[in-house]
């Protein structure tokens, strides 16, 4: 939709913003990510998902007259009079690399590959800085007592936008640590859950090939009218459905 | 605190004086007895005495004590400090060298260069103490 | 009193055999305590510098946790979490603009000045429970084990964290009521080596000889200790201390939890003794305190 066409009474009002301490004037509305374009940025890195949840688009911001860091993603939070913000997409951080295979699921993992680990301070200022909310500091002292499925559950919001590694004190990479113990939680730890390794087997053992074959037959058109004629489960059905078919599933 | 010997050139005396605020300790206090020295669990890995140290820190002489590596060896063990008759809290005086080595970004020592083994096998404790003796 | 446990980072995992027959004694003592839900590490060294308050910040926000629980005592077991909260928790009564400094830093959680006691599981033994009451509860009395007791240095120095002066011999109270010989030990109150076992291996290790020599020259059967950090250095590390050194030998190491546990008549499962190796439960099935079948 073009702006300019708008109305003076459905144009969002502007206010001012600072992208990296230059003042721009931008519809009220928008996203910091869309503020951005409209000021004229082209992003070639620090967007992904649009969608809040790959998170390259962290940003940091001050409101003026406060002494406090403020933090969010850029595609997700609205911008707001006065705000100083600069986009911080990427933090350098120590990543070790591993063999998941032989990695061992305890603690002593994490300290192996980590050992700045401890030089956690307990300053908290990562979990003051994570857009996500999460308890950084409970994740990383539950590292420390090594505790993984605290950790892994703690940090399960987790995006990998690396703030907290840009504010740590102990120069730590907290969320490759913390990503360490999600994987060897839901490798190693945490019980298989039963029902997905009978479908893997189903499908190892050919149990679907047919509708694949069927599938990989068609054309482009027929393709779409299966998809979209497909059954669905209702909007406002009752809590109780279960589909006509259940095609081939067990 | 008391009034510093005139000897000591203006550049030591800032010196001191750091060690002074860092520590809140007067090693002018100090008689030289080497109680510390005597008591001390790490003296022989230092380059010299603690009492030594004290002495350079008298005159304003920090590099010395550095080199000698007191501050780095002295685990905060505290014995010297009971023994003292002047009072003085050593292990605090040291601390304050080494504080002010590692506020040069300085590391006394690599957390990465730690062997595995060792960082598997060891205390947690036992690193977070380290680190926060030993690296800036 | 409402009484929280402040377990601190190794107890549990590698010195789960420090905690585990310690909460089961509270327990069967009939000591009512409350594990903190929420806690960090403590900081494992106070910090001796003047300007330094980011390394006091560990420790006092333990104690806001223990506040925000609603706990006028914490207990720790660990010798260095004790030193580490106590000292801190005296910093922040004593030094007001310090105390200022620090609460305005952590702006996120509720002031915090002084008003949680912390206290080591000795001390509790000895004012709580009291040593009289401790001897009724042996029913296996340690006869004929010669103790030593190593106090280290983060259980009585500085003076002002003290949990005993020079003439009390706490430890040696404790070793009295478990119905054990307390040995006459020059090394109790010296240095383990702490930490340089990691920074200086080899000063280290020339540190524990002197502990280690001392405890024989003792005629202890064995060594009692309340510190992961001189476990590790007088107890994992002793075979490799005990081969670099002339003229010492082994002598089994136990948490005085343990042996706390064992004389209390505690299933011998609960003292962990698996992470304390094969001589220190050897010894214990050779004086008969515990069943082979069970370690």
């Amino acid at each position: 939709m073009d702006t300019a066409t708008l109305t003076e009474e459905v144009a969002a009002k502007t206010i001012p913003i600072y992208i990296m301490g230059k003042r721009y004037e931008v519809p009220e509305t928008l996203t910091i990510m869309k503020a951005m374009e409209h000021s004229g940025y082209q992003y070639i890195r620090g967007c992904g998902c649009r969608g809040g949840i790959c998170g390259a688009c962290a940003t940091v911001f001050r409101r003026a007259g406060d002494y406090k860091i403020y933090t969010g993603l850029a595609c997700q939070t609205v911008v707001e009079p006065e705000m100083y913000l600069t986009q911080i997409p990427f933090y350098p951080a120590n990543r070790a690399s591993y063999d998941f295979e032989t990695a061992e699921p305890t603690a002593e993992t994490i300290y192996k590959l980590y050992p700045e680990l401890f030089r956690c301070v307990a300053c908290n200022s990562c979990t003051k800085v994570c857009p996500m909310d999460v308890e950084v500091l409970d994740y990383v002292s539950a590292l420390k007592r090594g505790d993984l499925t605290a950790a892994a559950e703690i940090s399960f919001d987790c995006i990998q936008c690396g703030l907290c590694a840009s504010r740590c004190m102990g120069e730590m990479a907290q969320y490759h640590m913390a990503q360490v113990a999600r994987r060897l939680q839901g490798g190693k730890i945490a019980p298989k859950a039963e029902h997905l390794e009978k479908i893997c087997g189903d499908i190892d053992s050919g149990t679907f090939n047919d509708v694949l074959e069927a599938a990989k037959a068609m054309t482009e058109d027929e393709l779409k009218k299966v998809y979209t004629e497909r059954e669905m489960e209702p909007h406002m059905g009752a809590d109780e459905w279960t589909p006509a078919s259940n095609h081939g599933l067990a | 605190m008391a009034s510093i010997p005139s000897p000591i050139h203006p550049e030591n005396l800032k010196a001191v004086n750091k060690i002074a605020e860092l520590s809140g300790q007067n090693v002018h206090e100090c008689m030289q007895c080497g109680t510390c020295s005597a008591v001390c669990p790490m003296v022989e890995s230092m380059g010299f005495t603690t009492r030594m140290g004290i002495h350079y820190l008298q005159f304003g002489e920090i590099e010395p004590v550095i080199k000698a590596q007191i501050g780095e060896y002295c685990a905060s063990c505290h014995t010297c400090v009971v023994r003292c008759p002047r009072g003085i809290d050593v292990p605090k005086v040291f601390e304050a060298v080494r504080q002010l080595v590692l506020r040069t970004n300085t590391d006394l020592i690599k957390p990465q260069e730690i062997p595995k083994d060792t960082m598997a096998e060891a205390p947690q404790i036992a690193f977070v103490s380290t680190f926060r003796k030993l690296t800036s | 009193m409402k009484l929280g446990y402040y377990p601190g980072c190794t107890l549990k995992t590698k010195a789960a055999n420090l905690e585990k027959a310690a909460m089961a004694s509270l327990d069967h003592l009939g000591v009512e305590y409350k594990e903190l839900s929420r806690w960090n590490c403590c900081g494992a060294v106070f910090s001796l510098t003047d300007d330094d308050l980011i390394h006091q910040v560990a420790p006092v926000r333990n104690l806001i946790r223990a506040a925000q629980e609603d706990c006028d005592t914490i207990v720790t077991i660990c010798s260095q979490c004790y030193n580490t909260l106590a000292r801190a928790n005296k910093l922040v009564r004593d030094d007001e603009e310090k105390r200022d400094t620090l609460n305005r830093f952590m702006d996120e959680e509720p002031d915090y000045a002084g008003e949680v006691e912390v206290v080591h599981y000795l001390s509790l033994l000895r004012d709580q429970v009291g040593w009289e009451k401790l001897r009724e509860a042996v029913t296996n009395p340690l006869d004929g084990l010669k103790v030593a007791p190593f106090y280290g240095c983060t259980l009585v120095r500085p003076e002002e964290v003290a949990i005993d002066g020079v003439d009390q011999e706490i430890l040696e109270g404790f070793i009295a009521a478990l119905g054990a010989e307390p040995a006459t030990f020059s090394a109790a109150r010296e240095c383990c080596g702490s930490y340089q076992m990691i920074a200086h291996p080899e000063e280290g290790m020339n540190r524990a000889a002197k502990v280690i020599g001392a405890a024989n020259r003792s005629e202890a059967d064995a060594l009692i200790l309340s510190c992961p950090m001189c476990e590790y250095n007088l107890g994992t590390r002793q075979g490799d201390v005990v081969a670099a050194h002339d003229g010492l030998s082994r002598v089994p190491t136990y948490y005085f939890t343990q042996l706390l546990g064992v004389a209390l008549g505690l299933d011998s499962e609960l003292c962990r003794l698996d992470l304390n190796g094969p001589a220190a439960q050897e010894l214990l099935v050779d004086k008969k305190f515990i069943a082979a079948a069970t370690v």
